[in-house]
């Protein structure tokens, strides 16, 4: 049986053209899933979270987290990507 | 499912507020590497270390990156080295080559540190535990990343006074060794009182031999989250002051659990414990003393000091236990001084003195760390502040520690630099007065009554 590999993508930074579409098209080249999306942008910020799945990722958790990265200081952003358990362990007894 | 606050919650904790995992230490036993031969134990102490931790900093760094949580040290404890070498050293200089072989072994493992050239004498000394203690002072001066302990006493054991005595001597003599370098030998060298043998934190890690083959501790951080949570409440009473920090410590240790489980696994190590300390450093906000003066102080050293740490330890251990199930080694807010911005105000703003700081570590772990004392300061007396610690440590059933450093060249007043995680200090102020009578007697202090304690 497959796997779930539930990863949380955020974005934060100053709201420009393309930042949805650009994160979009990097992890459907990557065969990563969205699972579900929540943004607001506040006076001129834009914030980001992505629950996405990667158990069909072909490449390495933290090539993907690096290359996220870079594609965000690409836009001027801070794009992380982190295994989904850090949030779940801390804030569920 | 997760909640977008969350997130948001622990991102900012690690961005802005140093929240780290602040080591995985793989603690490894040599006890099947000691051989009659000097050269063939320091072959085996270093085939082991390199087949058990070869993957130890890669490993770690992986899941700090996979996790977004920095892992900021990959450390190894080892088994005392005064066992180890029991069998093939004859003499100090015997020990000196089993620490180079440690230094050369970590250095290639890429660790920062190891820990373990130590000696558990806390009833008495064999003739290897002392001459591993009468080689401290070469290791430290020839080697860069070892790091030194000796326990001196317990409560089941009382307090070995001719091992004090002598590491009043060798104190000194590490601070004469690296006179060059602001002493810094003695940055490494800590001399303790019921020390645990499962602590990932140094320089007082070792991996006792109550343990298995190889264990992975890890110690967690985050004063820094800590203080900026208790901004919330300023005004609040002490039950909401109490609770706030129960619930960020079962955060902040949530993490390292989650951390170490990471590591064992993937390391194929057994998991040990989780250390609960609240280890600052030099960053500014990642300071104890910065929560000590957000409970209400206006300084730490400020009449209310003790209460205030004896409140905010219980609270990160209380927070803490819930969170994981194997909790160990030292476990409690850390006091040192050199690698804590505020302590390190604190002192030159003439409000913490070394008696005020002694009491303050009856109720917290682990004791007067990282102090820095002119070079002056008589062998006797820093004799007499070890035993002023080991018997708070005895009495008290607790762990104690100093870690002093004697500045050769050094006024009160002046400033050392030790560099990264060691930080700087101001040198503070020893009593003018002797205690070199006492500490001249032989023998050792017998163990505390353990009934009536009414």
């Amino acid at each position: 049986m497959r796997v779930m590999k539930k990863a949380i993508i955020t974005v934060v930074g100053k709201d420009t053209v393309g930042i949805l579409a650009k994160t979009c098209t990097y992890l459907a080249k990557a065969n990563i899933n969205i699972l579900d999306i929540s943004q607001t942008v506040v006076s001129g910020y834009f914030n980001m979270m992505m629950i996405v799945d990667a158990s069909s990722c072909r490449k390495a958790f933290e090539d993907v987290a690096a290359e996220l990265g870079e594609l965000g200081l690409g836009m001027g952003l801070k794009i992380r990507c982190q295994k989904s358990e850090i949030f779940e362990k801390m804030h569920r007894v | 499912m997760i909640d977008r606050s969350e997130v948001l919650e622990t991102n900012k904790m690690i961005l802005e507020e140093n929240l780290d995992v602040r080591t995985i230490t793989m603690g490894i036993s040599l006890l099947d590497c000691a051989d009659a031969s000097l050269a063939k134990t320091c072959d085996n102490v270093s085939a082991k270390l390199k087949r058990l931790a070869g993957r130890l900093v890669r490993t770690g760094d992986e899941i700090g990156r996979e996790f977004g949580v920095p892992i900021v040290n990959k450390r190894i404890s080892v088994t005392p080295a005064a066992i180890v070498g029991s069998a093939c050293c004859r003499k100090p200089s015997d020990f000196v080559r089993i620490a180079r072989t440690l230094d050369r072994t970590a250095k290639s493992l890429g660790v920062n540190f190891i820990g373990g050239y130590s000696a558990i004498v806390s009833k008495g000394m064999t003739p290897a535990d002392e001459m591993l203690i009468r080689s401290i002072p070469a290791a430290m001066a020839e080697t860069e990343r070892v790091c030194s302990s000796v326990n001196v006493g317990s409560t089941m054991t009382g307090i070995d006074m001719d091992a004090v005595r002598l590491m009043g001597e060798i104190v000194k003599e590490t601070a004469e060794r690296t006179a060059k370098r602001d002493s810094i030998g003695c940055a490494k060298l800590v001399v303790l009182c019921n020390a645990p043998d499962d602590n990932p934190f140094m320089a007082g890690a070792f991996h006792g031999v109550t343990e298995g083959d190889a264990v992975v501790n890890v110690g967690v951080s985050g004063p820094g989250v800590v203080n900026h949570v208790l901004k919330s409440c300023r005004d609040a009473d002490f039950e909401t002051l109490c609770e706030t920090i129960k619930r960020t410590a079962f955060k902040i240790t949530r993490v390292g659990q989650l951390v170490a489980q990471e590591a064992s696994r993937r390391l194929g190590v057994p998991f040990g414990i989780i250390d609960l300390s609240l280890a600052p450093t030099p960053a500014v906000g990642d300071s104890v003393a910065d929560i000590l003066k957000e409970i209400g102080l206006e300084q730490p050293g400020a009449p209310g000091t003790t209460a205030a740490l004896a409140l905010l330890n219980d609270q990160v251990k209380k927070g803490g236990v819930m969170a994981s199930s194997y909790v160990g080694g030292l476990s409690g807010a850390f006091i040192p001084v050199s690698e804590d911005q505020g302590m390190i105000d604190a002192v030159n703003a003439g409000a913490l003195t070394i008696e005020k700081l002694e009491a303050m570590t009856c109720v917290c772990s682990v004791g007067l760390d990282m102090i820095a004392v002119p070079g002056s300061t008589s062998a006797a007396s820093i004799s007499g502040i070890i035993a002023d610690e080991a018997a708070i440590g005895m009495v008290n059933q607790k762990t104690t520690a100093v870690r002093i450093i004697p500045v050769v060249g050094k006024r009160v007043g002046d400033n050392v630099n030790f560099g990264g995680l060691l930080g700087h200090a101001p040198v503070m102020k020893v009593s003018k007065f002797s205690c070199a009578q006492m500490v001249s007697r032989k023998g050792r202090i017998p163990a505390p009554i353990h009934s009536f304690k009414n």
